[in-house]
């Protein structure tokens, strides 16, 4: 229910940005954007169970520039979701809530992350790039 | 006037939790472990599928074992997906016919989603 328009306790516009809000913000933008990348997961299972014509439109698709960035983004937005979900288990587990263990490992998620994704590329460009 | 006599305890029964909101959380850590090992191995997959022919890639897909992780992957990722989602929009959209309607739609897209890779990959495994 709607109250009066009074201050709200504390909300971005006055927080200062810090490194475990951003990376916050990150995982549920990750998630998000992960949706929206099943929409090619389901394309192209569909395309290969269709036949050959169909399924050369997906590779014409991930071949192409937009495609190649998409996926990228998208590598990274697994890679991402994936080292700070582990994160946020071992929270579940009750493991990392102190401040500099929050700090340690949020910058790790950031690391790793870049990491995995440089080494997923790095073995798609050793084969020949995307298409 | 009548409603301002109610305690706020009074208001809120009835209109709180819907009182599974324990299993959504467990639902969501299950799956966020299953999705640890499957979602590494569909990473696999893609960069295997990304320099594989029509041909190849429906013989890497026919092999029983991919169909099994894949269709894990699927059940698992969509079911995650809905549940984060769902969340999503009870945090951010408030006027209730809007979210009502998003929570609705992510639930049809998630399930027609993961019912479409299901009978892809049926197709291929048993083809």
């Amino acid at each position: 229910m709607p109250q009066a328009a009074r201050p709200l306790s504390p909300h971005l516009g006055i927080y200062k940005w810090q490194l475990t809000m951003m990376l916050s913000i990150i995982h549920r933008a990750t998630g998000i954007a992960l949706v929206a990348g099943t929409l090619l997961l389901v394309w192209t299972l569909l395309a290969l169970a269709q036949g050959p014509e169909a399924y050369a439109r997906v590779q014409m698709l991930c071949a192409s520039i937009p495609g190649t960035v998409l996926l990228f983004g998208w590598s990274w937005a697994l890679c991402y979701h994936l080292c700070n979900g582990i994160r946020h288990l071992a929270w579940d587990a009750g493991w990392g809530f102190d401040i500099p263990r929050a700090y340690l490992t949020g910058w790790s998620v950031v690391v790793v992350s870049l990491l995995m994704t440089a080494a997923i590329w790095a073995c798609v460009f050793a084969r020949g790039g995307t298409a | 006037m009548s409603a301002d006599l109610q305690t706020p305890i009074k208001r809120a029964r009835g209109l709180g939790s819907a009182k599974d909101g324990t299993h959504h959380f467990i639902i969501q850590r299950i799956t966020a472990l299953a999705l640890i090992p499957l979602s590494i191995w569909i990473v696999w997959l893609a960069l295997a599928l990304m320099h594989a022919d029509f041909a190849q890639a429906r013989a890497i897909l026919h092999h029983p074992f991919a169909a099994v992780w894949l269709a894990a992957f699927v059940i698992a990722a969509f079911w995650h997906a809905q549940l984060g989602m769902q969340v999503v929009i009870e945090d951010y959209v408030h006027t209730r016919w809007l979210e009502i309607s998003a929570q609705l739609a992510v639930k049809f897209f998630c399930f027609i989603a993961a019912l479409a890779c299901l009978l892809a990959i049926a197709r291929m495994a048993l083809s």
